[in-house]
């Protein structure tokens, strides 16, 4: 067994790119959720929005990258308007319904036949839309250490998705610090008093989709940057739900939690499946049990179970405070 | 029996003690009320008016539609039909926050103290006008702190009378049931209502914390606010209410002084039929 | 909905890495290339696939381009056709219908001609035909009586396991993520029972019913469900729990059956009969009797006898049931066994029809939701309507637009629904206070 490898895996993973990614949707959702106790199970589709603003644009039409940008952000706030109008008047439940229903629709008209000459079908589209950013890497060769290794362009998505994350806590940190965060947990906890106090609950309630939707929406982003690739079938439901693993590992309601949550739930993946692998290739786990290629599933197996264990044994998360639990009794 | 200091009783010697009768100076007017879920009327109201600056009392057997009632006047339901006024304001269609920030505050039976905001955070939500609330402006914490300040010494304020000032910092959560009573009652007079409706502001209280809720609602009305609330402690609606309404069934089947209401041979029936414990011996005057 | 694996993205950061720097060094030439030089090797190509998915060879593909640039090529035995090109700028690719099989034929005939704007060279494109069972073929009367029955029989599946997935979001209050994996266990007990076990499918069928209805009904709620209740755990921790559970039991069925759709082995491309404007195969009317005399037997259940009245009881206010004498834990225990019965049949017709994976659950899943939700979330008769009008809609949607969109169209219609009446079409509205 290669440990030193498996820590050099392990290690570069936690900080890693897709660690970025999941943090910013997870921050977007910590809004939603944690913040507002909006139920929002769509917020794969506000990624698939990022990630097609940044690679459509600069494809199809030739725009620079930084016009994609705000187009990406543009479009997410369009999808936030739309998903709330139908839904902000929901009940709990059938707001997770129905915003799964809105992520599928664009995951669906996305990967469709129909629009394939923009949105690359079920293929999606795969270029050089990030040249300009890669243009600026001043970083001419990767890290290459023990415990951490980076490719350069890797290594600048890592600096700048990282700088992304800390920029966009410290304004949620503000905001939610704030007379307006106070409003928006007192909706969490009971939206009929808080009318009766005064307050227009449906605006607020739209303000926290739309920056926990453009939050998602910049996951998005360095999810098509990093890759250079726009796959529809990545921004399926099983994105939102994994989205909800680091946030509820993370505990929700606290601004750096999704952040912790994602390091943590990317450790523990690229261990465990590290370790397996590792195990099956040195026969330390027979063949028959576990197969080479059956490491992934079994990855998803134990983060399923993992789930699982986490809101039976440990709701409040790692961070959390079981006084201040998210996800309570009431529906 | 003139315990009341303020003018919000004078009107009772003038006004007529029929269902629906008019008063001299009305805040609320309300004229065929309706609602019906599937075949059945909960709500079917003629007339009602309601004294600027007295205690209303709501009374009736369970299921009267008092709640009911009270969802629509608030905008929290909509009528099947009728047409209500606030101030001369016409009420129809106007969302629920809205109608509390005409200055028409309710409560509710079952209490909606945030949990898991602290006693001081409760206060401080009702406040209105909060600069800080904008979602632009609450990034720039120099342009709400100065009036954050404010707030928070006006809720200190409040707490202390309310006797809840060292549970300021405790989430609501901690609370007994009587003490979140009193911060509801509490944040809502943050709000600066004119009119104040509770809905069952004594269910579950403790009768020490009775008698304190009791002054309170006293003093609103010394400050000009008119109360209308819902309750079933008759020794209550007894000592301070100025005018009791009762309902039955949907409709107002009396109106009048506590004590002639009590006497009314259609209220007793109401009660009966409905086997609530009404307090027969009441003398009137204590 | 989708067949293929949704989940490859979250590959192994070493994986992608990997696929990064092979991207590129494949690509690094052009790094270096200036823009005049045009020499970099990029084409236009695609698969032609029929309806099912098997290749179509020896279809014509003419692609034209800038400066009169022409092509002509023929898929070859695997349905693959390529164009190089040499330049950027608009191209379009025309496929020669006529060169399409009998029974065969592009579900928009208007679409016979794909557009191509090449912006950069070095980077392939690929063209897609959407192909069809000669749908063009058929008039619209046909059509619609034909989708119309599709539609009912669809929305009779997704009613079975609707059904269930109300009555125990009525009597427990969970919202059940896992409800799509009771049918694909079903599924792969019936395949096993049969294509390994060697039993006939009109047994293994029955069989699989039956342990479905005791592992995903009594076993579920005994072993997981109910403990989770006494400890007093929240409506939508459960809910969540529920999701992580589908995502265990999906990659389960995974490991244990390989990825591959299963068809069982007796039944599986039977002919349809015809009966006037439309046609139905003889399993369809088989199982669809069968479906329709469960679904009314449920109801009569709910409606007529005890428990099933008790179940309505607990529905409307559990504490007030128990209190009456009802044993709470015991309705909920058969409730559950009857819904998984209900979606457990489902799964078997699903199987029966179209083979089973280890994603059917996962694919059902939001049908199954958007019907119960359309309906009235809790309500009997709600999931029944809710799942007829999804079905309809799925089908009949395909009318008027392509086909690959037909589930975008049920959902849409979904939340427009929600729009007007957000309780549901039976649902019953939240008193405030």
């Amino acid at each position: 067994m290669d440990f030193l490898f498996i820590t050099q895996q392990t290690l570069s993973a936690t900080i890693g790119v897709n660690t970025i990614i999941f943090a910013l949707a997870a921050i977007g959702l910590n809004m939603h959720f944690g913040y507002t106790g909006l139920l929002n199970f769509g917020q794969a589709g506000f990624l698939a929005i990022g990630a097609y603003s940044v690679a459509v644009p600069v494809i199809s039409f030739g725009l620079p990258l930084w016009v994609a940008f705000l187009i990406g952000i543009f479009n997410s706030v369009i999808f936030a308007l739309l998903l709330g109008v139908p839904t902000l008047r929901l009940r709990a439940d059938y707001l997770a319904i129905v915003t799964i229903a809105a992520a599928e629709i664009v995951r669906q008209i996305a990967r469709s036949a129909t629009f394939n000459s923009t949105l690359g079908g079920s293929d999606g589209i795969t270029g050089k839309f990030g040249a300009d950013f890669f243009a600026l890497n001043p970083f001419k060769s990767g890290l290459d250490t023990p415990i951490l290794r980076f490719s350069a362009n890797d290594l600048w998505v890592v600096i700048t998705g990282w700088s992304l994350v800390a920029f966009i806590v410290f304004i949620m940190w503000i905001m939610v610090n704030s007379p307006w965060g106070r409003l928006m947990r007192a909706i969490r906890e009971d939206e009929d008093a808080v009318r009766s106090l005064g307050k227009n609950v449906y605006l607020y309630k739209m303000q926290s989709l739309i920056i926990g939707g453009v939050i998602g929406a910049c996951g998005g982003f360095v999810y098509a940057l990093s890759r250079q690739s726009v796959q529809p079938d990545n921004y399926g439901t099983a994105l939102t739900f994994f989205a909800y693993t680091v946030l509820i590992l993370g505990g929700a309601a606290r601004v750096f939690s999704p952040v912790i949550g994602a390091m943590i739930f990317w450790f523990l993946i690229v261990f465990i499946e590290q370790i397996l692998r590792q195990g099956v290739t040195n026969n330390l786990i027979p063949d028959w049990l576990i197969g080479a290629n059956q490491v992934s599933q079994i990855r998803f197996m134990l983060m399923g179970l993992g789930l699982m264990l986490l809101m039976i044994y440990r709701p409040q998360g790692i961070f959390g405070d079981k006084k201040e639990l998210a996800l309570d009794a009431k529906a | 029996m003139q315990k009341h200091s303020s003018g919000g009783s004078d009107f009772v010697s003038v006004t007529t003690q029929t269902p629906g009768s008019t008063k001299p100076d009305p805040i609320l007017i309300a004229d065929h009320i309706t609602r019906t879920f599937g075949g059945l009327t909960a709500v079917n109201v003629a007339h009602l008016e309601v004294q600027r600056g007295s205690i209303t009392a709501l009374i009736g057997p369970n299921g009267a539609g008092k709640t009911t009632f009270f969802n629509l006047l608030t905008g929290y339901d909509s009528p099947n039909s009728g047409t209500w006024s606030f101030n001369g304001k016409a009420l129809n269609g106007i969302a629920s926050h809205k109608v509390a920030r005409l200055g028409m505050v309710r409560t509710f039976q079952l209490t909606k103290a945030l949990y898991r905001l602290t006693v001081l955070e409760n206060m401080a939500l009702g406040a209105r006008g909060q600069k800080g609330e904008s979602v632009l402006t609450s990034l720039f914490p120099w342009v709400w702190k100065a009036q954050e300040r404010e707030i928070q010494q006006k809720a200190i304020s409040i707490l202390t009378n309310f006797k809840l000032i060292d549970k300021k910092d405790d989430f609501a959560a901690a609370l007994s049931g009587g003490q979140r009573k009193l911060l509801e009652m509490a944040r809502a007079l943050m709000v600066e209502p004119e009119m104040v409706m509770l809905d069952e502001p004594m269910a579950g209280v403790n009768p020490a914390l009775k008698q304190s809720l009791l002054e309170h609602i006293k003093e609103l009305r010394n400050q000009g606010k008119t109360v209308l609330f819902v309750e079933h402690d008759m020794d209550m609606v007894h000592e301070i209410s100025d005018w009791v309404i009762v309902m039955s069934q949907g409709e107002i089947i009396a109106e009048g002084t506590p004590t002639s209401v009590m006497k009314n041979e259609q209220v007793i029936e109401a009660y009966l039929g409905a086997h609530h414990d009404l307090d027969l011996s009441a003398e009137g005057d204590k | 909905m989708t067949r293929s694996l949704n989940l490859l993205g979250l590959s192994l950061p070493a994986v992608y890495r990997s696929a990064l720097l092979f991207i590129i060094a494949i690509t690094s030439p052009f790094f270096l290339a200036t823009p005049a030089q045009a020499e970099t090797p990029t084409k236009l190509y695609g698969v032609v696939t029929d309806s099912e998915g098997a290749a179509i060879p020896g279809v014509g593909i003419s692609v034209v381009g800038p400066d009169g640039f022409s092509a002509n090529v023929s898929t070859d035995e695997q349905g693959l056709w390529e164009v190089p090109i040499l330049s950027k700028g608009g191209f379009s690719a025309t496929i020669n219908v006529d060169d399409l099989p009998e029974g065969q034929a592009l579900t928009d005939p208007q679409k016979s001609t794909v557009k191509a704007n090449v912006f950069m060279l070095g980077v392939d494109l690929r063209l897609l035909f959407p192909i069809g069972p000669g749908v063009a073929k058929a008039s619209l009367l046909e059509r619609s009586a034909q989708l119309t029955l599709d539609g009912i029989l669809l929305g009779l599946v997704i009613g079975l396991a609707a059904l269930g997935l109300s009555l125990i979001f009525g009597t427990t209050g969970l919202t059940n993520f896992a409800h799509g994996e009771i049918l694909t266990l079903a599924g792969l007990l019936t395949y096993y029972l049969s294509a390994i076990a060697g039993l006939p499918v009109l047994i293994a069928a029955p069989l699989a019913v039956i342990l479905g209805a005791f592992i995903s009904g009594y076993l579920q709620d005994r072993y997981l469900w109910k403990p989770l209740r006494r400890r007093g755990t929240g409506l939508i921790a459960m809910l969540v729990v529920s999701i992580g559970f589908a995502i265990f039991l999906r990659y389960f069925f995974l490991f244990i059956f390989g990825g591959d759709t299963r068809q069982l082995p007796q039944y599986a491309g039977q002919a349809g009969l015809e009966f006037g404007l439309v046609n139905i195969t003889p399993k369809s009317i088989l199982t669809s009797t069968i479906g329709v005399f469960f679904l009314i037997g449920a109801t009569l259940w709910l409606l007529r006898t005890r428990m099933g009245k008790a179940s309505r009881a607990v529905a409307d206010n559990p504490a007030l049931a128990s209190a009456s004498g009802i044993d709470v834990q015991r309705v909920i225990r058969a409730v559950w066994i009857l819904g998984a019965a209900l979606a457990s049949y489902a799964g078997v017709i699903v199987t029966l029809n179209q083979g089973v994976s280890f994603l059917m659950g996962q694919d059902m899943l939001l049908l199954i939701f958007a019907a119960v939700t359309l309906g009235g979330l809790g309500t009997a008769n709600g999931a029944i309507v809710g799942s007829l009008i999804i079905g309809l809609f799925i089908q009949l949607s395909t009318l008027f637009i392509p086909t690959e969109l037909k589930y975008v169209g049920a959902l849409i219609v979904l939340i427009l629904i929600l729009v007007i009446r957000p309780q549901g079409i039976l649902g019953k509205k939240e008193r405030i206070g």
